[in-house]
């Protein structure tokens, strides 16, 4: 089998996936993912390491102020998923947040968030906004803690380790009865930002909202995201992370994977089942599995891995 | 059998709508009194409101969910509604107004002020 028929695999592999367990680890190997349990990852210590350095972990929808039934302690499950990532064999270089880090945008509420980060012994975190950080009558809570990276637009760029990461910002300008929206500028800002890009740059965009519509019905969508695809699609390896839906649901689409995240603080039903996208219940000794984090590692430096592959063929 | 069944599934859905219509258009004629909007189950109950111009209307959260009351041009905006809060707004202009949730756009609504 060549080395491309090995990708083509582990692609169709990841299609329709479903896990278990507390969280997932992401190998990107060749600018293609792949997930491995991280319960596994964790008593497999010396298999996992030979994956390299993590480079990133997502954290999603820590619901920061939630204290109904469903978890009365979004605190308590943010410090053990806070722990897990500490307890991992290696540091992540960076955190991913894809948004609503609080549950009503109070401001005690973002230094609840603030403090408990702080235990990360990762430092590096970047973050968006979810709808439930920008309720706030002036939309200034997040912005004042969080709005340096991009200078209080809420999208911004940055490179690390050869892959090139995009920040974006779906949860303003909502339409009445729409999805999430990027808008013009943000798209033309996103165009100049890859404007000159090699195609082979791993490119990770991370926003609240999915990228791609999973449920209209319940909003769980971005309308104008095929705006930005056709903008990403030329490049080989394109990784769509996204939180809001508080459940992983994943796809592979050409040399793009989208990913939604699992919540830390409490889950939500699958599309369509209920009344709407609130918070679901579940008896306690289920509630730890059906929280989690993402973890996403470069197996090698992402611009020796076109030149490994054609050594391999 | 199967046939049975598809005929009978239409015959029961138009029973439904028939007697929640039965329900809500003698209470439409009283809203001129009522000002108050549950938020519940993800939707603006009753929604259209019809208000006397000088009302003040009260929107409650009785989701687990927080929601938002944001007017279509900004007239108005509430901050997020937690379980049982609440937000007011006094409208003195006759007119339409249409609102929804930021958190959840698909809710909508509408205060009908005469």
């Amino acid at each position: 089998m060549s080395d491309d028929q090995s990708l083509l695999t582990r692609r169709n592999a990841l299609k329709c996936m479903a896990y278990g367990g507390a969280g997932t680890l992401f190998a990107l190997s060749g600018g293609v993912f792949t997930p491995i349990d991280l319960a596994m990852a964790a008593s497999d210590k010396r298999g996992v390491a030979k994956l390299g350095k993590p480079l990133f972990i997502q954290i999603s929808d820590t619901h920061i102020g939630f204290n109904k039934e469903a978890n009365p302690d979004v605190a308590g499950t943010l410090t053990q998923t806070i722990d897990i990532v500490n307890g991992m064999y290696e540091q992540p270089a960076l955190i991913i947040h894809t948004g609503d880090i609080t549950h009503l945008s109070k401001p005690a509420e973002f230094d609840l968030a603030q403090q408990l980060f702080t235990r990360l012994r990762t430092t590096e975190m970047h973050t968006v906004p979810g709808e439930h950080d920008t309720t706030d009558a002036t939309v200034t809570e997040y912005f004042n803690r969080f709005g340096k990276a991009s200078d209080n637009k809420g999208y911004y760029s940055f490179d690390h380790a050869g892959v090139h990461f995009i920040g974006l910002i779906n949860v303003l300008q909502f339409k009445p009865g729409g999805l999430g929206t990027l808008g013009a500028e943000q798209l033309a800002w996103v165009a100049a930002d890859l404007k000159g890009r090699s195609a082979s740059t791993p490119i990770v965009v991370f926003a609240h909202m999915p990228l791609w519509t999973i449920y209209e019905p319940w909003g769980w969508g971005t309308g104008d995201a095929d705006q930005l695809m056709s903008q990403l699609r030329r490049f080989g390896s394109v990784s769509v992370l996204n939180g809001h839906i508080h459940q992983i649901v994943q796809k592979v689409e050409g040399n793009m994977t989208f990913h939604t995240a699992r919540s830390t603080s409490y889950p939500q039903p699958v599309a369509g089942v209920g009344s709407g996208p609130g918070p679901l219940k579940v008896p306690a000794d289920q509630l730890a599995a059906m929280l989690g984090i993402t973890s996403v590692s470069v197996v090698k430096h992402p611009s020796a891995l076109a030149l490994n592959d054609t050594a391999l063929a | 059998m199967n046939l049975q069944r598809t005929q009978w599934l239409p015959t029961v859905v138009g029973m439904v709508i028939l007697g929640a219509m039965e329900v809500c258009i003698p209470s439409a004629g009283e809203t001129l009194n009522a000002t108050q909007v549950e938020v519940k189950d993800f939707m603006f109950m009753p929604t259209p409101l019809t208000v006397k111009a000088g009302s003040t209307v009260t929107w409650t959260n009785k989701d687990d969910e927080p929601h938002t009351v944001v007017s279509d041009t900004g007239e108005f905006k509430s901050g997020g509604m937690d379980t049982n809060e609440s937000f007011s707004h006094k409208f003195d202009k006759p007119g339409t107004y249409h609102f929804t949730c930021s958190i959840h756009p698909r809710m909508v609504g509408t205060i009908v002020v005469q």
